[in-house]
């Protein structure tokens, strides 16, 4: 089973269940937050005055806890990282934003969620703070428009995660980021004793053991490691409906799940250059070709408006894929026969980008298909294996004619269909901006 | 009634218990949902029907109001309206089974009520002014985007902190 669950990853009415999964889930935060304390609001503010460090305590203790837990079936390849929403980074409304808050919390005793616990228990100090969030956010939403741009672009860096900016590894950073809450909660501690005068000695000693625990916990995920390409790519399934006529003749339609290599013997992934070029001219699907070849073939022949990725490069710009594009992209890699651009293929699937085709048959079957009447290009039948079969005079790029096949000339092309696009899951579903 | 509002007023969980707890919380919506933790959106999810009640061509005229409830959208079709009042109903479960519901204010010693209710109404205000801001509040951001890394969500964390303890020697009458 492929965690997370596609089916609850986001609420719609087609799942009601998906209703019940995340109202049970705000139900348990809510008894939870109820039972640290949070319902007081002295609670809350005593962290700013070094009294009382709850909400450093709890706060931390749960990001440590749950991070070990994510990292660790990450690593497990229980959960898809890529299928998990990671807050887009916007750091000019981020950190103004949070300062502002910061202002808040300090005023009003509460955040968000704490009031809610706080307003549900009876208290009318979080009724209050419940009552001025409405306007707060409704006042946002009126003066938005003030400043829409900066809103939209200040410091935007995509789907950026701590352990990209440091160039180490996901399970480095949980282990650095457990030991340093452990720090703080020492330091915690202490600040209580000196400010809040508290007696360290009544608290408990188990503790320490939840300490050690998750410092533990922490060693493992870092032995863990992550899954490699390999392994994510072995858990990669497909889904394919087709219709089948048994024996007695009621034609059904059949769902199949295929696993990724599948797929590439049953050369369902494989899509002719007549379908590749239709393709820009469909409305419903946007599609991107990748070239994975190296720039000296990139430079001599492509296809039009083709990026130019060599494979090497490719798994960096994954998280941009992931990211940045429309749901109804369609990648198709292209080389130059089929070999490196089934490897970007393989790539790009464990990495879970969704609708990724390779060309068939790559560049020289495209030259064959729209360019075998150009008399500039030449075969060259010395040519091996993945590579050009033409020589070309210049290195022209997409100025070659058959690099744009003109659409009257090639309108009844008869192809077989392969491209099913797949609508990936809505990641406007996720987070809470 | 009674036995349904007089329990006996139980203690608080030690924090880092409760953290704890959280933590598999989130872990667990983490891993059913992909989706972390979360309640701002709702309030400005709510806010959007009803302003989409009172005057849609406004909705449809507001850029931030449009991408909510824009058209025949409905902006309280989005898990974190289910969320936000799974909360409520799990913060007052608890209140209940734990002897915690009381009408009653939490304040610091040297206010008044009237003051403490202002003050609650206006840090509200502020509070998710900022936290729309921020796309995300201590739950979605600091909370879930802490842990799944999010390097955004930890300058948002940075900055709360920042923020609080800038003002708390300013404020220090609500609360000392």
């Amino acid at each position: 089973m492929n965690f997370p669950l596609e089916s609850v990853s986001a609420v719609s009415a087609a799942n009601p269940w998906s209703y019940l999964v995340f109202g049970v889930i705000g139900f348990a935060f809510g008894y939870t937050l109820e039972m640290a304390g949070f319902g007081d609001s002295r609670k809350l503010a005593g962290q700013f005055y070094f009294r009382e460090l709850t909400v450093l305590k709890v706060m931390f203790t749960a990001i440590a806890v749950a991070m070990v837990l994510l990292f660790g079936a990450v690593g497990l390849g229980v959960i898809d990282f890529n299928q998990v929403w990671v807050n887009p980074t916007y750091l000019g409304s981020g950190i103004v934003g949070g300062l502002i808050m910061g202002v808040g919390f300090i005023v009003g005793g509460f955040c968000p969620t704490t009031s809610l616990a706080s307003a549900s228990t009876g208290k009318i100090d979080g009724m209050m703070f419940m009552a001025g969030g409405f306007v707060g956010a409704f006042l946002f939403g009126e003066t938005e428009f003030l400043f829409d741009h900066w809103y939209n672009t200040a410091g935007y860096l995509g789907r950026l995660t701590l352990d990209q900016v440091f160039g180490v590894s996901a399970p480095t950073v949980v282990l650095i980021v457990v030991a340093a809450a452990l720090f703080m909660f020492w330091g915690a501690e202490q600040l209580e004793r000196i400010f809040g005068h508290k007696d360290l000695a009544r608290e408990p000693r188990l503790r320490r053991v939840g300490a050690g625990a998750l410092a533990a916990a922490a060693v493992v995920v870092l032995a863990i490691g992550v899954p490699s390409i390999e392994e994510r790519y072995q858990r990669v399934s497909f889904k394919r409906t087709e219709t089948v006529t048994p024996a007695d003749g009621k034609p059904q339609a059949v769902t199949r799940v295929l696993g990724a290599d599948e797929m590439l013997a049953q050369r369902r992934v494989f899509v002719s250059p007549a379908e590749a070029y239709k393709a820009r001219y469909q409305q419903a699907i946007k599609p991107v070709y990748l070239d994975v070849r190296s720039e000296a073939e990139f430079n001599l022949y492509h296809i039009a408006d083709a990026l130019h990725v060599p494979l090497a490069r490719l798994p960096a710009i994954v998280p941009d894929l992931l990211a940045e594009s429309p749901a109804n992209t369609v990648f198709i890699t292209i080389g130059n026969d089929e070999a490196t651009a089934v490897k970007a293929w393989k790539l790009l699937v464990a990495s879970r980008v969704p609708n990724v085709y390779v060309l068939e048959g790559g560049v020289n079957r495209w030259i064959a298909t729209f360019g075998a009447d150009d008399p500039a290009l030449l075969p060259l039948p010395t040519a091996g294996a993945d590579q050009l079969r033409y020589a070309f005079p210049l290195a022209l790029g997409d100025r070659y004619k058959s690099c744009a096949p003109d659409p009257l000339h090639h309108e009844n092309l008869a192809f077989e269909p392969r491209i099913v696009l797949q609508l990936k899951r809505d990641k406007s579903g996720g987070g809470c901006g | 009634m009674r036995p349904l509002f007089d329990r006996p007023e139980k203690a608080y969980l030690h924090p880092y218990l409760a953290g704890a707890i959280l933590g598999v919380v989130l872990f667990l919506a983490l891993l059913l949902t992909g989706n972390g933790l979360g309640s701002s959106g709702a309030t400005s999810r709510i806010d959007a029907w009803l302003v989409d009640l009172v005057a849609p061509a406004h909705v449809d005229r507001t850029p931030y109001l449009l991408k909510m409830a824009g058209g025949d959208r409905n902006p309280l079709d989005d898990w974190i309206v289910p969320v936000f009042f799974g909360a409520l109903l799990g913060g007052f479960a608890s209140g209940w089974r734990n002897g915690r519901l009381k009408l009653t204010t939490t304040k610091g010693p040297n206010i008044s009520d009237r003051t403490r209710w202002a003050m609650a109404f206006v840090g509200g205000v502020i509070f998710l002014y900022g936290a729309r801001m921020a796309r995300g509040c201590t739950s979605g951001q600091a909370l879930s985007g802490g842990a799944t890394l999010a390097a955004g969500s930890w300058a948002i964390m940075l900055a709360i902190f920042a923020g609080a303890y800038l003002l708390a020697y300013f404020v220090r009458k609500l609360w000392l």
